[in-house]
C-alpha cells in the first residue's frame, strides 16, 4: 500500500498537502513494500504540476503505476505541488489532445503526459512529454525503453529528467539509500540488517544480516561498495562489501575500536576511528597498501571523520575542548581547526554537502538532539528539525535533502528535511527500527 | 541464555579457585595477599582459616575484607557495573571503592583476567558514543592498573549505545546504560 497522509502538528502553509491527501488516497495500488510517507511540513513555493496518468497502450495491467511514482517523487522532493488526480480536468495522452485553455484555468504551470507501449522486441517503451501550460509548448520529451522489472527505475529516471528540466539541478530519485534495521526477536535477541533500497524506500535488499550490532554504513564514491562496522567478532571491525556480489573483506580490526569508516572522494582510502594505540584517533587506511596511518594525536576522543570533497582534509568530532565539537584537519599535518562555535555544548556526527559548503550535524542540548546545518562560508547555523532525538543526517547527492532518523514509537525511523528546512517528512520504510541512513551517490 | 549459564559456571569455577587459593594460604608479604580470606560463598571461613597456617589472632575488619569471593553477593566484587555521568568517563566517587576492590582482586589473582565492556546511552551520535564507551572502559582500566592490576589482565571493548540494559528513552534508562561492565 502506498499512503500519503498528513500530520497535523506542523500544518503551516500546507494548503496543497490537503489536496495531496485526496489525490493519493484514491490511488491505492498495490506495492511490494510497506512505505508510508508523512509530509509534516510542505513548501509554499512548490511548483504546481499536473501529472496525467500514463495510458497503458495494449490494455495490459502493469506491476507499477509509473505516473503515480513520478507524482509521488515530485511531491516528496518538496519542490513540486502535483495536482490531485481527481481534480484533473482531462487526461490527454498526446500533445495535440491538450486543451491549454482548460489547463490554464487550473493554475497548473506544468503538465506531464505519457504512455506506455509494448515494444516489438519484448519490453516496453515509456514515452512522456513535459509541457509548459502557459507557453503551450513542450519543454522535454523522451522515449525510454524499459522492462517490467525496471518500471520503477524508469519512473525514477523520468522524475530526475523533470526535476532537472524545471529546477536546473540534478534529481536524486534514481539513487539508493543504505540503512540498518533492527528487529527484536524476543528473548533479548536482536536481528540487525544492513539494507540497500531505492531512495524512496522501495525494493529493500539485505546486504548483511547479523545477530550482533551493525553500524555506520558508508558508500564508496562509485556506489558499488559499502563499508560498515560489525560486532560479529565480539569487537568492532570494519568491513567493505561489494553490493552486487556480496563479496566482503574485513579491512580494519584488532584491539580497541575499529569504526566510523568513510571512503575518500577517489575511493582509494578510508578515514576511520581506531583506538589500538590507546585512545580513539582518526586513521587513514589505504586499500592499495593495506597500510594504516594515524592522522590525529590527542588525548581526547577523535572520531566520525568525513572527507572534504577536495580529498585534502577531513572533518571530524572531537571532545578536545571539553564537549564534542567539529574540527577540520588537513592531511598535510597542519593543526586541526575548530569549526563549531557558539552552537551549544554538543555538535557531532558531521556530514558534508556535495558542494563542500555545508555541514549537517547533530546538535544536542537540554531540549534534545536536532539536525542542524552549518554554512561554512558565512558561519551561519540553522537547526532544521524539532523532535527530541534526531540523529544520523546524510545529504542527498544533489544536496537538496537531508535524510536522518527520528525517535518513533518502535525506535528510530527515517525522516527527511530539505536542506533549507522548509520541507519535513517521515518515511516509514517498514515495521521496526531503522538506523543510520546513508544516501548513496549518483550512479552515472 | 547460554551465555549467562556459561558465565555462572565460570563464576563457580572462580569460586572454587578462590577456595584453593585461600586453602594454600599465602606467605607473600603483599598488602593484598589473600590471607586471611573471608569466604562467605564457597567453603566456610572456618575451614579456610583452619587450612591456612593458623593466623587466627585478631585482624582488624578492613584487613579482613581485603579480598573477596567473586560470587559473594555481599562482597564489593559483586558490584560489576560502574555507572557514569552524561558525556563523562570520570569514575565517580561512589564507585572508587568498587574499582579498588577489583584492582586488589586482580592483583591477588594474576592468573585471572577481566573484560571491561564500555557502554553509552542512546543520545547523540552513535560513533561518538562508541568512542565514549571505549573511553569509559579505558578509564576503569587505568584505575585498575594504578591500583595494582596488571595491564595484561585487562581487555577492553566498547559497545557504545548498541547494548542498552534499559530500553526506555528517559533519564533513568540513560543512567543505567552509561556504564562499564566488568566481566570475569
Amino acid at each position: 500500500m502506498f499512503l500519503i497522509h498528513k500530520a497535523s502538528q506542523f500544518a503551516m502553509r500546507c494548503h496543497f498537502i490537503a489536496a495531496l491527501i485526496l489525490g493519493y488516497s484514491t490511488l491505492g495500488y498495490a506495492e511490494s513494500s510497506d512505505l508510508t510517507i508523512t509530509i509534516d511540513q510542505g513548501m509554499a513555493s512548490a511548483l504546481p504540476i499536473a501529472v496525467v496518468p500514463f495510458a497503458s497502450v495494449g490494455g495490459r495491467g502493469l506491476p507499477h503505476d509509473v505516473s503515480a511514482i513520478v507524482r509521488s517523487n515530485l511531491a516528496r522532493s518538496g519542490q513540486f505541488a502535483p495536482m490531485p488526480v481527481a481534480d484533473l480536468p482531462s487526461r490527454p495522452q498526446s500533445f495535440s489532445a491538450i486543451n491549454f485553455k482548460d489547463w490554464r484555468l487550473t493554475g497548473m504551470e506544468y503538465l506531464l503526459i505519457g504512455k506506455i507501449v509494448p515494444a516489438a522486441e519484448g519490453g516496453y517503451v515509456v514515452e512522456f512529454r513535459l509541457v509548459d501550460v502557459f507557453k503551450s509548448e513542450q519543454l522535454v520529451g523522451y522515449r525510454i525503453p524499459t522492462t517490467l522489472q525496471n518500471l520503477r527505475l524508469t519512473a525514477h529516471h523520468i522524475s530526475d529528467l523533470i526535476y532537472e528540466a524545471l529546477l536546473n539541478e540534478k534529481g536524486a530519485f534514481s539513487t539508493r539509500i543504505a540503512y540498518v534495521t533492527v528487529d527484536r526477536l524476543g528473548n533479548g535477541k536482536k536481528r540487525y540488517r544492513l539494507q540497500v533500497a531505492d531512495a524512496d524506500g522501495y525494493d529493500p535488499h539485505t546486504v548483511r544480516e547479523s545477530s550482533q550490532p551493525l553500524l555506520s554504513p558508508a558508500w564508496s564514491p562509485d556506489g558499488k561498495k559499502i563499508a560498515y562496522v560489525s560486532f560479529e567478532d565480539k569487537n568492532s571491525a570494519i568491513f567493505v562489501q561489494e553490493i552486487r556480489t556480496g563479496k566482503r573483506e574485513k579491512v580494519v580490526y584488532g584491539p580497541g575500536i575499529n569504526s566510523a569508516p568513510a571512503f575518500s572522494p577517489d575511493g582509494r582510502r578510508l578515514a576511520l576511528t581506531a583506538s589500538r594505540e590507546g585512545n580513539p584517533e582518526i586513521y587513514l587506511y589505504s586499500f592499495a597498501t593495506k597500510n594504516l596511518s594515524r592522522l590525529t594525536n590527542n588525548d581526547a576522543i577523535d572520531t566520525e571523520a568525513v572527507w572534504d570533497p577536495s580529498g585534502n582534509a577531513v572533518i571530524f568530532t572531537s571532545d578536545r575542548g571539553g564537549g564534542p565539537q567539529l574540527y577540520r584537519q588537513s592531511l598535510d599535518g597542519a593543526p586541526a581547526r575548530r569549526l563549531t562555535f557558539n552552537m551549544g555544548n554538543y555538535n557531532a556526527r558531521p556530514r558534508i554537502s556535495p558542494d563542500g559548503e555545508k555541514i549537517a550535524l547533530v546538535n544536542g542540548g537540554d531540549s534534545g538532539y536536532r539536525i542542524g546545518v552549518l554554512h561554512l562560508t558565512s558561519g551561519n547555523f540553522e537547526i532544521l528539525t524539532s523532535a527530541r532525538l534526531d540523529e544520523s543526517p546524510s545529504f542527498a547527492p544533489n544536496g537538496s535533502m537531508i535524510i536522518y532518523t527520528s525517535m518513533g514509537s518502535q525506535g528510530t525511523e527515517l525522516a527527511a528535511v530539505s536542506t533549507d528546512g522548509r520541507l519535513k517528512q517521515r518515511l516509514a520504510v517498514q515495521n521496526g527500527e531503522v538506523r543510520e541512513p546513508a544516501w548513496g551517490p549518483f550512479l552515472n | 541464555m547460554n551465555g549467562i549459564r556459561a558465565r555462572v559456571s565460570a563464576l563457580i569455577v572462580l569460586g572454587l579457585l578462590m577456595t584453593l587459593i585461600a586453602g594454600c594460604g599465602s606467605s607473600g608479604g603483599s598488602k593484598s595477599a589473600p590471607s586471611p580470606v573471608v569466604e562467605r560463598g564457597v567453603g566456610s571461613a572456618g575451614s579456610s582459616e583452619a587450612e591456612s597456617d593458623g593466623q587466627s589472632y585478631g585482624v582488624d575488619d578492613e584487613r579482613e575484607v581485603d579480598v573477596y569471593s567473586l560470587d559473594d553477593p555481599n562482597s564489593p566484587l559483586a558490584v560489576r557495573v560502574i555507572y557514569f555521568d552524561y558525556d563523562s568517563s570520570d569514575i565517580r566517587a561512589d564507585f572508587s571503592d568498587t574499582v579498588a576492590a577489583h584492582a586488589r582482586y586482580l592483583e591477588a589473582n594474576p592468573g585471572l583476567s577481566v573484560t571491561l565492556e564500555g557502554h553509552a546511552d542512546e543520545r547523540g551520535s552513535r560513533e561518538y558514543n562508541l568512542a565514549l564507551g571505549e573511553r569509559r572502559a579505558l578509564a576503569v582500566r587505568k584505575r585498575l592498573v594504578l591500583l595494582g592490576a596488571a595491564a595484561g589482565q585487562i581487555r577492553t571493548v566498547s559497545y557504545g549505545e548498541e547494548r542498552p540494559v534499559a530500553e526506555g528513552h528517559d533519564d533513568s534508562s540513560y543512567g543505567q546504560n552509561r556504564r562499564v561492565e566488568l566481566v570475569y
